[in-house]
């Protein structure tokens, strides 16, 4: 049983009548405010088919929006895989035992997180070039600031679930041998990586849509190809940004469900583990209170 | 640091970082509020207003913010002549308020829900019990309790909104990331330091937030 159920009785007759009567009172002005929206389009004239016929054809797909979403995932997938990395290191870094390591990983992984990400995507591409003497293309200046923000979410993530782990773990790696090193290659990381992946992908979330941000600098990506483009050829901005944000929705609703599919999956996994080790374990194997949200970074 | 010692370049620092204070203090208020009443619609009876809250959610929570900036300023503005106030940087403001709003409210709504979720259903089961309707077993019994453990969710999402402000700059308004761009082209030969000042000052805000907010939660958790 959902908590969602819980909180009301089981409708009877008379409930029942009013939560129709709210629906039916809710929907009407639901489809009131629809409707003033549609009509408030229509003087505008939003709804001429002239604006809409270019999603027929299929050169505004081929010209526009496909190599945008092409150069959106292109800088998601190469943020994520060097934000994964950089999450690795500094998580790794900041649980080190040297303070010389620890406390500088530490401050870093505060400051990127705390610092907006326009602020490095623009200190990447209009800052930078002044001091190594060359150009960064957008695409890199994207996928740098990209980098150091979600790495440094992801680096927090990995610390509290190498942290969430069973210290059986780790003792017992210690006590067959293996060095402190090892026991984070062997038995911390692919433990805690398999127990973030859930979190992982969600990440890949807010790195795809923070690609939008490349618009800023004229990174070619979907925003700035199929909404600003494309809108600058047929004059259509409206029809061509909801065009467009039904794309992101569609592929970012996928990506949250196979998250929560795989959070689901891991979740059942979790839940036969304890029974073979030790009970002792169970109490803490949610240390966290369960409360996560992913961060709504733009 | 020269950079900074020039009045006129302090002057545009310091009106930029307010612009996001003030983009942050308006778009919070509305945001908590829209995103409280979401959570409740999502949890009612009426399977309407469930349905609105969730598409709510889907939709906002899935378009980058800077697509909803972008709608704002050139749908609602530019083609539907939606004017909030006479001067353009007012107007800029307000219509950036709009956008961090409902794309705030979003988050804000999956907190509180998530927060609701770690009350105990005995909670509302007793409430229920003795007769409360469900807006008062929500109002008098649950959200009291979620409100203790959905204050860490709602420090990030507060930070998030912060950093989000920024992205106001996209429409033309003059804050922080607008001043670091101006002032790194007229001065190359201090990137470095502007970068360090500019992301130093949020950096120096909202680090303690963040552990502001760890402590409060700590210091509220319902013990159980």
């Amino acid at each position: 049983m959902s908590t969602t159920s819980v909180l009301y009785d089981h409708p009877g007759p008379r409930a029942r009548v009013r939560n129709t009567v709210l629906s039916v009172v809710f929907g009407v002005a639901l489809l009131g405010l629809l409707y003033w929206i549609y009509t408030k389009f229509d003087q505008a004239n939003q709804w001429e088919p002239r604006l809409w016929e270019p999603f027929t054809r299929s050169t505004t797909w081929t010209q526009f929006i496909l190599p945008g979403l092409w150069a959106t995932l292109k800088a998601a997938v190469v943020g994520m895989l060097l934000s994964l990395a950089f999450g690795i290191v500094f998580a790794v870094g900041r649980i080190s035992d040297h303070r010389w390591i620890s406390v500088p990983a530490g401050a870093v992984v505060e400051f990127f997180r705390a610092v907006p990400l326009l602020l490095m995507i623009f200190f990447v591409f209009y800052g930078l070039p002044y001091v190594i003497k060359q150009p960064v293309t957008a695409f890199w200046a994207v996928v740098i600031g990209l980098t150091l923000y979600n790495g440094s979410v992801l680096a927090e993530a990995f610390r509290a679930g190498i942290r969430s782990l069973p210290a059986g773990q780790s003792e017992a790696a210690y006590a067959i041998g293996m060095r402190k090193t090892r026991v984070m290659q062997l038995i911390l990381i692919p433990q805690a990586a398999r127990a973030m992946l859930p979190i992982i992908v969600s990440q890949l979330v807010v790195l795809l849509k923070d690609t939008a941000l490349g618009y800023i600098v004229a990174y070619p990506e979907l925003l700035q190809r199929g909404v600003n483009d494309l809108a600058a050829n047929y004059g259509n901005i409206i029809a061509a940004a909801m065009v467009i944000a039904v794309i992101y929705i569609v592929i970012n609703s996928m990506l949250t469900w196979f998250a929560g599919w795989l959070d689901r999956r891991s979740r059942v996994r979790a839940f036969r583990v304890p029974k073979q080790t030790a009970p002792a374990n169970a109490p803490d194997s949610t240390p966290e209170g369960g409360v996560t949200v992913s961060e709504p970074q733009g | 640091m020269h950079v900074f010692t020039d009045p006129k370049n302090f002057d545009a620092y310091l009106s930029g970082f307010l612009w996001i204070l003030k983009l942050t203090g308006a778009s919070a208020v509305f945001a908590l509020l829209l995103g409280v009443l979401l959570a409740g619609m999502r949890v009612s009876p009426v399977p309407v207003l469930r349905g609105f809250g969730a598409a709510w959610v889907n939709i906002f929570r899935n378009t980058p913010l800077t697509l909803v900036i972008f709608f704002c300023y050139f749908g609602l503005y530019s083609t539907l002549g939606l004017s909030l106030s006479q001067e353009l940087d007012l107007n800029r403001y307000w219509l950036g308020v709009i956008g961090l709003s409902v794309y705030t409210a979003a988050f804000v709504c999956e907190a509180v829900r998530s927060g609701i979720n770690t009350v105990p259903t005995g909670q509302a089961e007793a409430a229920r019990a003795i007769g409360l309707s469900f807006a008062q077993t929500l109002r008098i019994v649950v959200l009291p309790q979620a409100a203790r453990s959905v204050i860490a969710p709602f420090g990030s999402v507060l930070i998030a909104l912060c950093k989000n402000a920024t992205i106001v700059g996209t429409i033309g308004l003059m804050e922080s990331s607008n001043v670091m761009k101006d002032l790194i082209n007229s001065n190359g030969d201090a990137v470095i330091p502007i970068f360090l000042v500019i992301a130093g000052t949020f950096a120096a805000l909202l680090i303690p937030t963040g552990y502001l907010f760890g402590w409060l939660a700590n210091r509220l958790a319902v013990k159980r």
